[in-house]
């Protein structure tokens, strides 16, 4: 029982970092109907620019934080700017490539000695060697171990998940949002910019994606240019499997993505399904119910 | 919007011109490419450059990516024996060259970089640390006649694949056997549990080797879990083994890998020893792993290598002390491993007066007692040394000499 519960526990503290990433896919897909393939990248920039303002810049980990999330908004905004908006009135087909693109472009060009560097970072102070904002504290509660960093991600996403619904039901650039979301078009003859909602949109989800960056290299200690393409994809299955365009989807969704591994992987010899496991469910949700598990499939009036 | 569905420009039946030149490029590239690669293999022993007053040799490594300590040590153990051999005059009244490509940990990689070294008709290739990588650059360096020495690959299948294949190192059935011995002898245990890498050669083989010893010694192997080289997240493993209760862990993995699994097994509340073999020597092994509960989270664990520094011998600390003016560090099992190759090498070259494929393997097959700073070296028939090992005992998160065990 006890190592059941500790798998579930190891499940939604990886879940929590797919489940933050997903929120990014879904709040873009929401507006633009685009899988933004470079989000995974932008997660990867994220842990960077948190490593780049608590090592060179000196800073704790609320400003390295902001200096992050500022970072990448900016950086998602700029994506949007030059290589999605000119395309779109393009077919779909060129978007997305445009965006594994952009994917390719942030992974590579990561990699120059210029820029990251090919290899693994550590997260730590480089004076004495310790994790650079959250110290390794560790807790045992009746026999099973959860560690600092795991629990600021899930109070991380839980604060994140209650700012958005906040956000779109009861602001209004929620409400410009929500009506993007339904009618680009409509939402433009309402006089609402659409562009600049947009924009928001990205720089948002791009946003929240520097924070799972940040706790995510807390958590595991170390952080390299490539190391957005596994979780990137994962929460895009997190995504399309809590139903692509709904917020709780992709929180629950990368919950419950989280877990599945975790307990596919515990059995000998199942680690090396643990990968497969997550595109199988993407194959299996596509065929069976391609709105996911809380998308509705949108009824559209002639 | 208008979809591109049918165009004149590929519709056989409107343009049958189209569909013979098409056919024909097809084929004339088709030839053309046959008849490259049918060069680089019919081409027999290759005539190396020694072109003028240099002697080409070619290097392989992972200088960047996941293993990166692996290439930049074992090219800093090249560069300082070659800078030797240099300043005493070189080989054969030649000064050596050595040209580097960096892998960047990549096995594919590995394949092109040696494929690119066999085209500049080098003398000899000198890598891969890595058993898989080396996996791939030994058949071209086969195939093309021009000798190979790994100096750290352990897997048995490295120098398998022909006869132009050495290694200076052990092998990982000898290997094995010394890790299996480290839980039975050292640790008492009766119990372990193996947590090996799936996706590379040398973790699965070894994983092999130290299951065949252990249970040849009475111990029992409770559990055997996998991971791949671009996990993070081994807790799902871990807890399982937790729940074993083995008296012992054997991870025989690479260093980068196994800081992580140490620190999270430490995190989990798993704080029986874990063990491994030569692919733990790095100097970021310690502080990927990190401080748990007041002291390294590898601390007290041992793993097996082919070299200490602490050895109190001249040859050895003259080559320590070499290094650390050099390099302004202490070297490691692959620094040493990568200046004994290289030893080896020029010391071939000399004996075969001959940088010719078939003469210059020869040498390198007949190297009898070659005082190397990792042991006395002597080339099997099967084209592998016959070695001491060394066992490393980490302490207050550093490396030390625990013992050696014979062959």
């Amino acid at each position: 029982m006890q190592v059941f519960l500790q798998q579930i526990i190891n499940g939604l503290g990886l879940g929590s970092i797919y489940a933050l990433i997903a929120v990014g896919y879904t709040l873009v897909y929401g507006v633009l109907r685009l899988i933004n393939f470079a989000h995974g990248d932008v997660f990867m920039v994220g842990a960077f620019l948190g490593l780049f303002a608590g090592v060179s810049l000196h800073q704790s980990l609320w400003v390295s934080l902001l200096f992050s999330m500022a970072g990448c908004a900016l950086l998602g905004i700029l994506i949007e700017r030059l290589a999605y908006r000119p395309l779109r009135k393009a077919p779909r087909m060129a978007a997305l490539i445009t965006a594994i693109g952009v994917s390719l472009l942030l992974e590579n060009g990561g990699q120059l000695p210029e820029v990251f560097g090919p290899n693994p970072q550590s997260y730590t102070n480089p004076k004495t060697d310790l994790p650079l904002f959250i110290p390794e504290h560790v807790y045992r509660v009746g026999g099973v171990s959860i560690d600092l960093p795991t629990i600021c991600i899930w109070i991380a996403t839980a604060i994140i998940f209650v700012g958005l619904r906040i956000l779109v039901t009861k602001t209004k650039i929620g409400k410009a949002m929500r009506a993007v979301q339904h009618d680009q078009e409509s939402a433009a003859l309402m006089g609402i910019d659409v562009n600049g909602i947009i924009l928001f949109t990205f720089g948002l989800g791009s946003a929240l994606a520097a924070v799972a960056g940040v706790l995510f290299a807390s958590e595991y200690g170390q952080i390299d240019p490539l190391m957005g393409l596994m979780p990137g994809l994962k929460a895009f299955i997190a995504a399309v499997l809590g139903g692509i365009g709904s917020v709780p989807g992709a929180i629950i969704g990368g919950l419950l993505l989280g877990v599945v591994e975790t307990l596919v992987a515990q059995f000998q010899g199942g680690a090396t399904y643990r990968d497969g496991i997550a595109f199988l469910i993407l194959i299996l949700v596509l065929l069976w119910k391609p709105t996911g598990l809380l998308g509705t499939g949108a009824v559209e009036k002639v | 919007m208008t979809l591109i569905t049918r165009s004149s420009l590929f519709d056989a039946e409107r343009a049958p011109f189209m569909r013979g030149a098409a056919a024909a490029a097809i084929c004339a590239l088709a030839l053309a490419l046959g008849g490259c690669k049918g060069n680089t293999e019919t081409a027999g022993p290759q005539s190396p450059t020694g072109s003028g007053s240099v002697i080409q040799i070619g290097e392989y490594g992972s200088l960047t990516g996941a293993t990166a300590t692996f290439g930049t040590s074992t090219d800093r153990g090249i560069e300082l024996a070659i800078q030797k051999a240099n300043s005493a005059g070189g080989a054969l009244g030649k000064q050596l060259k050595v040209d580097v490509k960096d892998d960047a940990s990549v096995t594919e990689q590995a394949r092109t970089d040696v494929e690119a070294l066999v085209n500049q008709r080098v003398a000899a290739v000198l890598g891969e640390v890595a058993s898989s990588r080396s996996l791939q650059g030994a058949p071209v360096c086969q195939a093309a006649k021009i000798p190979m020495i790994t100096p750290s690959s352990t897997n048995p299948r490295v120098t398998e694949v022909g006869n132009y294949i050495f290694r200076v190192c052990f092998i990982d059935p000898f290997q094995g056997k010394a890790i299996g011995s480290i839980g039975t002898d050292i640790l008492h245990a009766k119990t372990a549990a193996m947590l090996y890498d799936n996706s590379q050669d040398y973790s699965k083989g070894l994983a092999k080797y130290i299951e065949q010893s252990f249970t040849s010694k009475g111990g029992k192997i409770v559990g055997r879990y996998t991971y791949s080289s671009s996990d993070s997240d081994y807790r799902s493993q871990l807890t399982s083994i937790k729940a074993e209760h083995p008296d012992v862990i054997f991870i025989p993995g690479y260093y980068n890998d196994v800081g992580i699994i140490a620190r999270q097994a430490r995190q989990l509340g798993i704080n029986v020893p874990l063990v491994g073999g030569d692919g733990w020597d790095s100097p970021e092994l310690t502080r990927i792993a990190g401080q748990s509960g007041g002291k390294n989270a590898l601390d007290g664990c041992y793993f097996t290598d082919h070299f200490s520094p602490d050895e109190k011998s001249p040859i050895v600390q003259g080559f320590v002390n070499d290094y650390k003016a050099k390099y302004g560090a202490r070297p490691d099992a692959m620094a040493a491993l990568g200046y004994d190759a290289a030893g080896i090498l020029v010391d071939s070259i000399k004996r075969a007066k001959s940088i010719e494929g078939p003469a210059l393997r020869q040498a390198i097959a007949d190297t009898k007692n070659y005082q190397g700073v990792t042991g006395n070296i002597t080339i099997g028939p099967d084209r592998n040394a016959v070695k001491a090992i060394v066992v490393i005992k980490i302490v207050n998160g550093k490396f030390t000499f625990n013992s050696r065990i014979q062959p």
